[in-house]
């Protein structure tokens, strides 16, 4: 392939989900040409069907620094991209249902503090009388009222139009199938022979992408993780708070219009990770579970099952750094079901370190190097 | 080998009277408590009505179905009142009374049957407006009129067969209006002459309906469901391009039949959009076995809107395939027979469809208030909004952002009629806008049940 | 009885002669007889089985095959059910129309 004919710009971005469109609005901003390529539409994978939870509590440390940063830029979303995606400050409940369960939530209220993030312990009492149509083996849990929900079928298309509208080239349905450094920069190919060359790529690539750092020597073990979620018709609304349990075996929001939205297990992938579907039994293990902690459900009739495509990581916290092979490269990655919070920070966090060579945010615990320096 | 049978429709009936002639016994999986279908629907066992004046003229045919129904559920493993609300990995997932379960299958006949196509207009979504198939089942189920001074419109047999029936059973008509202009129906009689009995019929059921002086008219534009709270009339444009007004306390409407099929493409069957039918259906061979998946077998109007002698004969057909494909010897003149008749039928389909065209039209350029996803609440304005908005170039896309078809329905009713919207939008054939895909389960479930 | 209380919206046409049952729309009660559907039922003796949820007004059901998800209703104890596939049963306690 003669490299004259690969289309260049600054930056490429590879990858239009909610991380990768971030990233191409964020890199318009700082005045850098940017070309994003997705293989299916803007927002169409995990950015756009997972559950919608706009939380900070309950992350792991590394990711609080990250996850601060997002919370700002969710406050101000109109602005950077039109719409607010019906984000909503709900507060956010995480449950626990043992002794153990407690602690756990304890003792990350206490260090998430250290981060400045406001939490309320309660215990069952508190929280009975709070929330009154909570039932069930419930000892307590912790509110956090700084956290909300948000609707990932508005947010993510629109963070690519944004980009778009900053003058990024977003190409959709353009499957990149190979990538090589060489001494300038990056060079990607796509399916159809058509080539890419930037100085710099940012690998937002999805469950994908373990496989796209591959090709840079940054070889990531990913494994598909595919969330459930199910949503039941518009019922009287009762439920004001984001709904986590520890272990995340149910996480659960009710729309304002009315619909519950609620999931936990996982569904079925193909083999090429592209097509997953739900599971039957898993769909009447997180029903139980749920209506074991909200009663009233009961009655409330289920019309949609549905699964995502994500990336898991060994450790459970994304990959989120620069490459530790090659200047110029970015990776973001293997957000193990709970990116769409930490989306809209991510680019602009890669974009500092592009741009500037630093951040304010603190990022170093999500680096690629943990996985690297570990025997495969 | 296991073979699950879904639906007790004609398709349905005759597929497991087949399985059953040759040795085996099927698990029969219909959602309705009785056999029947749509067409042939039966009324609970306390009601009193014969065939007679349940079913006209297709009295012996009723007759002789439910009779077959009834045999063939004394030998298959019968299931009635279950719904099957997903199919994935060789399984059924069933919602039966109270309770669910999980049925494996080696083999499947989908015989799904179809609901009537509607286009919204505005009133429509108001009490006392229903489909054509509606106002039959209340008539023929429950033994009543939908309303004291019922206004029939729209397009299609049906719209006959339906004002025949309910003037016949003493329901009031005020008129029963036809989208389809005469020259339409003229035109259509050489194809409409391969089932020579079936036209004669429907020649029987509008001078039927003349000699008892029903109002009738042809080439009408549909306007409005006129009320406020409930349904007091309905406007529309003659043929000659005047506007009339009909008192009226219960409308009736539909342009044909639309298949279901969500549980054939939940089955994996690949589809393929079909001009005649103007919809996204699973494909098959001309035998019935579904193309893209194996082990499953489509029957009926689920899988093309062909009327209910064809859903018998191609019941038979899905059975015949399975039974050869898993090696059990079957009469092949029987199956030259019912590929004959097929082809008869598919002739006179042609014609109906000629003689009483879907009016895409009047889907395409619907008015931007007019609310399109009933479930939701979504107008055609939302709809266009998200080419605008997101560049949306297919259903799925839309639906993702302005919520057609993300209700309880699942695009079952709005499915057709946001399809010619968004393919209007963006200029498109109706096919290059894609379908809704299905998602389980395909009605709603308590979630106390699961 | 007479072929459609005042102000219903249905018309009895025959299958009169079954027995007569009574159910409960939120304290007011419904006459029926054995074999109507809840939606029959109440569309028998009223215009509405309920409010849309997206204040775009009443609604009384559409395609009366169970397809459509238009007529689904509460049980005064919440259980939701679809009222045209529902048959009415002696005594059954339904939410009132909201």
């Amino acid at each position: 392939m003669s490299g004259s004919t690969a289309m260049r710009a600054d930056a490429l971005v590879l990858g239009g989900g909610i991380v990768g469109a971030s990233t191409a609005l964020h890199l318009r901003q700082r005045g850098l040409s940017v070309v994003l390529l997705e293989r299916d539409r803007v927002g169409q994978r995990a950015s756009g069907v997972n559950f919608g939870g706009v939380r900070q509590q309950g992350r792991a440390l590394a990711e609080l620094p990250l996850s601060r940063r997002a919370r700002q830029i969710w406050g101000d979303l109109p602005r950077l991209i039109g719409i607010d995606g019906e984000f909503e400050v709900t507060g956010h409940l995480r449950l626990g249902r043992s002794d153990a369960e407690m602690a756990v939530i304890e003792e990350h209220c206490r260090a998430a503090a250290g981060y400045g993030l406001q939490i309320e312990l309660l215990g069952r009492n508190a929280l009975m009388a709070r929330f009154s149509w909570l039932g069930g083996v419930i000892q307590g849990g912790s509110f956090a009222p700084d956290d909300g929900q948000a609707n990932p079928r508005l947010v993510s298309p629109a963070f690519g139009e944004a980009a778009r509208r900053a003058g990024a080239n977003i190409r959709e349905g353009i499957e990149i199938v190979a990538g090589r450094a060489e001494a300038r920069g990056f060079r990607l190919v796509a399916r159809d022979g058509s080539e890419f060359f930037a100085p710099r790529l940012f690998n937002c690539a999805g469950t994908w992408a373990g496989k796209v750092a591959a090709w840079f020597d940054e070889d990531v073990a990913i494994k598909p993780e595919i969330p459930q979620v199910m949503v039941t018709e518009p019922i009287a609304h009762r439920i004001g708070p984001v709904l986590g349990v520890v272990g995340g075996d149910l996480y659960l929001r009710q729309i304002p219009r009315g619909n519950v939205i609620f999931g936990g297990g996982e569904g079925a992938v193909s083999e090429d990770w592209l097509r997953s579907r739900p599971k039957p039994a898993v769909a009447r293990t997180t029903a139980r579970t749920a209506v074991g902690i909200i009663p009233h459900l009961k009655g409330a009739a289920v019309i949609r099952i549905w699964t995502g495509v994500d990336g898991d990581t060994a450790d459970g916290s994304p990959v989120v750094g620069p490459s530790r092979r090659h200047a110029g490269l970015f990776h973001a990655f293997g957000f193990c079901g709970h990116g769409f919070q930490l989306g809209p920070a991510v680019g602009a966090v890669l974009v500092d370190l592009a741009v500037d060579g630093r951040s304010d945010t603190d990022i170093s615990g999500l680096g690629i190097e943990r996985f690297l320096d570990r025997p495969r | 080998m296991s073979i699950v049978v879904v639906g007790a429709g004609p398709a349905g009936v005759r597929a497991v009277e087949t399985l059953i002639a040759h040795g085996q016994r099927p698990i029969w999986i219909d959602e309705s408590p009785r056999a029947g279908g749509q067409i042939y629907r039966r009324p609970p066992e306390n009601f009193r009505r014969n065939s007679r004046t349940l079913y006209g003229l297709e009295a012996a045919k009723a007759r002789r179905l439910h009779g077959a129904a009834d045999a063939a559920a004394r030998t298959a493993d019968y299931r009635p009142a279950t719904l099957v609300w997903d199919i994935c990995d060789g399984a059924v997932q069933t919602a039966g009374p109270g309770e669910l379960g999980v049925v494996p299958f080696d083999d499947i006949i989908l015989a799904t049957g179809a609901m009537d196509r509607v286009i919204p207009f505005p009133g429509w979504t108001l009490p006392g407006v229903f489909t054509l198939g509606g106002a039959q089942v209340a008539l023929k189920a429950q033994g009543a009129a939908i309303g004291r001074r019922i206004i029939l419109f729209g397009t299609g047999p049906l719209l006959y067969l339906v004002a025949y029936q309910l003037a016949k059973a003493g329901a009031e008509l005020a008129a029963v209006l036809d989208t389809s202009p005469a020259s339409a129906k003229r035109s259509a009689l050489p194809r409409l002459l391969a089932d020579s009995i079936m036209l004669a019929k429907g020649f029987y059921y509008v001078a039927w309906l003349k000699a008892h002086g029903i109002a009738m008219e042809s080439g009408i534009e549909p306007l409005e469901i006129l009320g406020t709270s409930h349904a007091v009339g309905f406007r529309y444009r003659t043929a000659a391009a005047t506007q009339r007004e009909v008192a009226g306390d219960a409308v009736a409407f539909g342009f044909g039949l639309r298949s279901e099929t969500q549980l054939a493409d939940l089955a994996g069957c690949r589809f393929a959009f079909d001009p005649l039918n103007r919809q996204w259906l699973p494909a098959m061979d001309e035998e019935g076995r579904a193309l893209g998946v194996a082990h499953v077998y489509l029957a009926g109007d689920g899988a093309g809107i062909a009327g209910a002698d064809a859903a018998e004969r191609a019941g038979e057909r899905a059975a015949l395939a399975l039974l050869t494909d898993r090696g059990i010897a079957v009469s092949n003149a029987r199956r030259r027979w019912i590929r004959h008749r097929l082809a008869r039928i598919e002739r006179f389909r042609e014609g109906l469809e000629r003689a009483f065209p879907f009016p895409a039209h009047l889907a395409r350029r619907m008015a931007d208030a007019t609310i399109l996803c009933r479930c939701e609440a979504v107008s055609a304005r939302h709809l266009r909004a998200s080419v605008a908005g997101i560049g949306a170039e297919e259903l799925n896309r839309a639906k993702a952002h302005c919520r057609v078809g993300m209700g309880r329905c699942q695009g079952r009713v709005c499915g057709a009629a946001a399809a010619e919207v968004l393919a209007a939008a963006l200029n498109v054939e109706i096919a290059a806008v894609g379908r809704l895909r299905g998602q389980p389960p395909v009605k709603p479930l308590p979630v106390g049940l699961l | 009885m007479s072929a459609s209380a005042p102000g219903g919206q249905f018309v009895r046409l025959a299958e009169t002669a079954r027995r007569r049952i009574v159910i409960a729309l939120g304290d007011r009660p419904i006459e029926a007889l054995e074999g109507d559907s809840l939606l029959t039922a109440l569309l028998l003796n009223g215009r509405q089985l309920r409010q849309s949820e997206f204040r775009d007004g009443p609604r009384a059901g559409f395609c009366l095959m169970g397809a459509c998800q238009d007529c689904w209703i509460s049980l005064a104890d919440g259980r939701r059910l679809r009222a045209c596939t529902t048959p009415a049963e002696d005594g059954m306690a339904l939410e009132e129309i909201s």
